[in-house]
This record gives C-alpha cells, sequence and structure tokens, in this order.
C-alpha cells in the first residue's frame, strides 16, 4: 500500500481476524506511523519512545523522510490527515487546527495527547480597534489566515461578515501593512504576537496534539492500535 | 495544448481497460450465476424522485435544468435508483425474493486535491423482498465469493448494526436532545469530542463507559461473548447475521465491528464494509434498508451491497505482486 510497507506473510489467522496481529512481539513497529516535523516533533517522539519504539535514528537524522525499521514517516502536520486517510500512514500524530482546517478527511480521531497546546486566536493591531472600526464602517471585516476554514466559521457563527485572505506565510505581517484588518492564527505564547505589534481579541478553540487512524487500519490492524491506544491511556500521557 | 478533464474523474486507456473489464466481468459471473439478473438505470434521475428516497437526494452533486425546467441529478449512488426501479417495474409484491445485480458509474462532489473520485464505477448486488440474517449472509458472502473470483484473497467484511448505537443511547437515557451531536460524532469518526460530550452529560459511569467504548469495539466472536448488559441485550440482530455468516464458511473473514455506522441515512439494521489490507478506503459497503422502497411505492424489506471497482483493481494488483 506504501512505500517500504512489510508485507505481512501468509494470511492472517482464519479463526479469528486480528488475533495473530496481537501475538506479534513489539506490536507498534508493524504499523507505519505518521510523525508531524515542527513544533509537535520532540513531543511526538517523546511519546514513541514511550511506546518503545526506537527513535533515535528520526533524532540523529533532519532530513531523511522515511524510516523504515522504526516504522516512522516524518511530514508537515498538515499532511498527516492525507497519508494516513489514503492508508500510506496506518496511524499519525497531528495537532486538533489541521483535523478542524481539513473536515473531509475521513480518519478516525482516537486520542487527545494532551501536548502541544495552543490557541486558535483572533488578533489585530493594539490599540487601534481596528476589527470594531472595520465592522462599524465597512460592515464586514478583512482577516488573513492560513486556517481559512475555521477563520470563515468562527465569524459565521459569531454573526459577522468576514473577507478571508488566505496567506501562506507569516500572518502577522498582513495586519501590519494594512492588507487586512485582522488575523486568525495559532498561538502558544503570544510572544510573535506582541513582538509584532499584535494583540489577541478573541479565543477560538484551544488546540492539542490527537492520535489519528486510518478507517481500514482501525479495523485491519485493531489488535496493534488498541495496544497502542491503552497504553497512551494507561500513561495518561 | 491541454483539455483538462475535472479532477476526480478519468479516462481510460486500452491497458487498464482490459484489467477492469476482467474484474466486472468477472464480478458479474459470479452475481448472475448465483440468480441476480443485472439491470441498468439512467444516471440521471429528476432530482425531487431521489429526494423521495433520501432527503438530501443521497448526496447528489451535480443538478442541471431540462428543457422543460425541470431539475436533474446526477445519481450519487445506485441503490435509491434500484429502489425506484423495483417499485416502479416490479409491482407485484407476492413475496418472492428479487435478485438484481448491476454495474454503473455513481458520481460525488469531491474538494480539488483531494484524491478524492468524483465518477466511480460501481459493481453491486441487492436482495429484495425478503428480511432476514439468512439473507443478509447471502450478500455478504456471495460479494466475498465474488472477490475470491477475481483474485483477491485477504479482503474482509466488517459487520455492525447500524441501529445499536440509536438502541443504546435510548437504554441508557441520554436526552433526546443531545443524540444527534453524539451521532454526528460518531459519523465523523471523532471519538475525542465524542467521549467528551458523553463525560460533559453527566451520565451513569456504566452507561458513560459503555459509550464511550463502542465504537472501538471490533474483532471476532468474542466480541458477542464479552458483551454484558444492555449492550448484550441489543446484539440480537448481530448474532444471527454472525450465526448465518458461520453456516455459510465465512465467519473467518468477518470481522464484528459495533462502532460501525455507514454515512447513508437509508440504512435499518445491519451494516457492514469490505476491506483490503492493500487500500486504505474501504473497498466498498451496504447494509439492511427495510424502509427505501417504501418511499416510491409498496414496502418491501431489502439488502446489498456495493463494491468499488477502481479500488478492486488496486488491490488485486497488490495481489498479483505478492504472487
Amino acid at each position: 500500500m506504501s512505500a517500504g510497507r512489510k508485507v505481512p506473510a501468509g494470511m492472517p489467522d482464519a479463526s479469528n481476524p486480528g488475533e495473530d496481529l496481537a501475538q506479534v512481539p513489539n506490536a507498534p513497529n508493524d504499523l507505519t506511523i505518521a510523525v508531524p516535523r515542527g513544533a509537535l516533533f520532540a513531543g511526538s517522539l517523546d511519546l514513541l519512545d514511550r511506546l518503545g519504539v526506537d527513535t533515535a535514528e528520526v533524532r540523529a537524522n533532519d532530513r531523511k523522510l522515511l524510516f523504515e525499521d522504526a516504522g516512522i514517516v516524518t511530514m508537515r502536520p498538515s499532511d498527516v490527515p492525507t497519508y494516513v486517510e489514503h492508508g500510506a500512514a496506518d496511524i499519525g500524530i497531528t495537532g486538533k487546527d489541521v483535523l478542524l482546517e481539513q473536515p473531509e478527511r475521513a480518519v478516525y480521531e482516537l486520542l487527545d495527547l494532551g501536548y502541544g497546546s495552543c490557541e486558535m486566536v483572533v488578533a489585530a493591531r493594539r490599540d487601534d480597534d481596528a476589527l470594531g472600526e472595520a465592522l462599524r464602517r465597512l460592515g464586514r471585516v478583512r482577516i488573513a489566515t492560513k486556517y481559512p476554514l475555521i477563520a470563515a466559521r468562527h465569524f459565521s457563527e459569531t454573526g459577522r461578515q468576514a473577507e478571508i485572505v488566505a496567506v501562506k506565510g507569516s500572518v502577522e505581517l498582513a495586519p501590519l501593512t494594512g492588507l487586512v484588518d485582522g488575523i486568525v492564527d495559532l498561538t502558544a505564547t503570544g510572544k510573535t504576537l506582541a513582538e509584532n505589534d499584535l494583540e489577541v481579541i478573541e479565543q477560538i478553540v484551544t488546540c492539542t496534539a490527537r492520535l489519528v487512524a486510518n478507517p481500514v487500519a482501525h479495523k485491519l490492524k485493531a489488535a496493534q492500535i488498541d495496544a497502542i491506544v491503552a497504553r497512551i491511556r494507561g500513561a495518561g500521557a | 495544448m491541454i483539455h483538462p478533464i475535472p479532477p476526480g474523474t478519468r479516462d481510460v486507456l486500452p491497458d487498464e481497460m482490459r484489467e477492469l473489464r476482467a474484474i466486472t466481468e468477472g464480478l458479474r459471473a459470479t452475481f448472475v450465476e448465483a440468480g441476480y439478473g443485472e439491470v441498468a438505470t439512467p444516471a440521471l434521475e429528476y432530482e425531487d424522485v431521489l429526494r423521495a428516497g433520501d432527503p438530501g437526494a443521497a448526496g447528489a452533486g451535480y443538478r442541471t435544468f431540462d428543457e422543460r425546467g425541470q431539475v436533474l441529478a446526477l445519481r450519487s449512488d445506485m441503490t435509491i435508483p434500484i429502489a425506484r426501479l423495483v417499485a416502479t417495474r416490479y409491482r407485484r409484491t407476492d413475496g418472492e425474493a428479487l435478485r438484481l445485480c448491476y454495474l454503473g458509474h455513481a458520481y460525488r462532489a469531491v474538494a480539488t486535491g483531494t484524491g478524492h473520485q468524483r465518477e466511480l464505477l460501481q459493481a453491486g448486488l441487492e436482495l429484495i423482498g425478503v428480511a432476514g440474517a439468512e439473507r443478509d449472509a447471502e450478500v455478504i458472502s456471495l460479494a466475498l465469493a465474488a472477490l475470491d473470483g477475481v483474485g483477491l484473497a485477504r479482503h474482509r467484511v466488517g459487520v455492525g448494526d447500524g441501529a445499536l448505537y440509536r438502541t443504546l443511547m435510548e437504554v441508557f437515557e441520554v436526552p433526546p436532545e443531545r443524540r444527534m451531536e453524539l451521532l454526528e460524532c460518531l459519523a465523523r469518526r471523532d471519538l475525542v469530542t465524542l467521549a467528551a460530550r458523553l463525560v460533559g452529560m453527566g451520565l451513569a459511569g456504566e452507561a458513560c463507559e459503555t459509550l464511550v467504548r463502542l465504537p472501538e469495539t471490533r474483532g471476532g466472536p468474542e466480541i458477542l461473548e464479552q458483551a454484558v448488559g444492555p449492550v448484550a441485550g441489543a446484539l440480537g440482530g448481530l448474532r444471527a447475521l454472525y450465526a448465518a455468516l458461520s453456516d455459510r464458511g465465512v465467519a473467518d473473514r468477518v470481522i464484528l465491528d459495533l462502532g460501525l455506522v455507514r454515512e447513508l441515512g437509508y440504512y435499518t439494521g445491519a451494516v457492514w464494509e469490505v476491506y483490503d489490507p492493500a487500500v486504505g478506503f474501504t473497498l466498498g459497503g451496504g447494509g439492511r434498508y427495510d424502509d427505501l422502497i417504501g418511499c416510491f411505492g409498496e414496502p418491501r424489506p431489502a439488502c446489498g451491497l456495493a463494491l468499488d471497482v477502481q479500488r478492486v483493481h488496486i488491490a488485486q494488483a497488490e495481489e498479483e505482486k505478492l504472487g
């Protein structure tokens, strides 16, 4: 199904689908795991270490993407749902922000992993009420974001008209140059916002790391996936 | 010069066509040999007719007007058109089983760049006019045999009860106004939000625990043995289906899945999905839809199953590589 996939030898035990898989030692290694690079990378590797997956090679190698021995593929967080939905990875770790922005991806959201907590916020220039001014006089606000779906839904749900401007790079620049009145972005500490003279106006949702699974793997590799879920739950990770 | 075709559609050239044709002929041969007569329906239907079967017109993604201003829709699945066909062309209901099979394209709206199919070729079968687990098992085992016939070896079928979660919410007295949001979480496969909502509702410990765990309860017959309390009581239908599948000798292919839900709204009882380790998406699925034909005429129980031919092809190619 994917590059580097080890094809299981022989047919699963006929009497009990899944049972044969539970007997394989070191179960996590039979799964392909999509691991996000970026802010969630370190926390994800720590979690995998606690699950008994050897992440030493991943930690030592910054440019390599596919680690067959550990069953790990690394990628941008926003690509994780794509790989998992198509079954190129059986399970994966990504942020709730990514899942909210890509609701069309059919993946199981199995666990809130707790780490990587960030706030999705509306922010604008400090001290000049650009948002309120735009709403009063122009009837709408212009919002720059990397999360057009989340931003559009938030303003729609709060009854305000918004023009969403999708940008790829540093969103903080957009209100400073007059491109937009405000931004919707993810912030952990608020530091970058503050350094660019922006302040948080509204909090939309708290986003943490989530464990997701491919719907077919969730059935055909139930024993391995359940073992991982149980260990994470048990560890209170 | 580039003359594009819509994303999610495709041209088929002779090499692929030959292989696809071998699959569709193989599937059809198995269906026809088992007494399922092949039918075809128009790809375009009146939207209000499709709507009679499903309020959302079964998710039709493409509508157009005809020369008289009537709204036409491209079918998004084959089951609703066949329910219409049965109700209008086979009006006599003498209690006899009607066995039909088909090969046809269905059309779905997809977002660009997702890799999803806009036009998909489905091969399927419908067993109409008879109820009972034995009939569900006939359809499931025939689909499994048809896939054997085209060279698949590792495919499995997940079976569940599409009404189970609703039944248990009733038993556990989940407030009626909160049930829809829970079902939506389940349909989205968002088990994190589902659990959070259930905990937030302040249900009794056992009720909460059961409803949280149900979507991850899947496996072999031990699922049926280990069930306790209200869950055990609600599993009668699934027990009967598993027994019927065992009688047909396909129990080793079955994954019992208490969390299985299908996206289409017309299913009334057992539901099923077909998986193969070579494909990340389901190869197909179906279920029992006892109320659908009644939307078009005389009520008749029915069940069916549709396979995605292109995905079957991917699985077959992978199987050949394994040799």
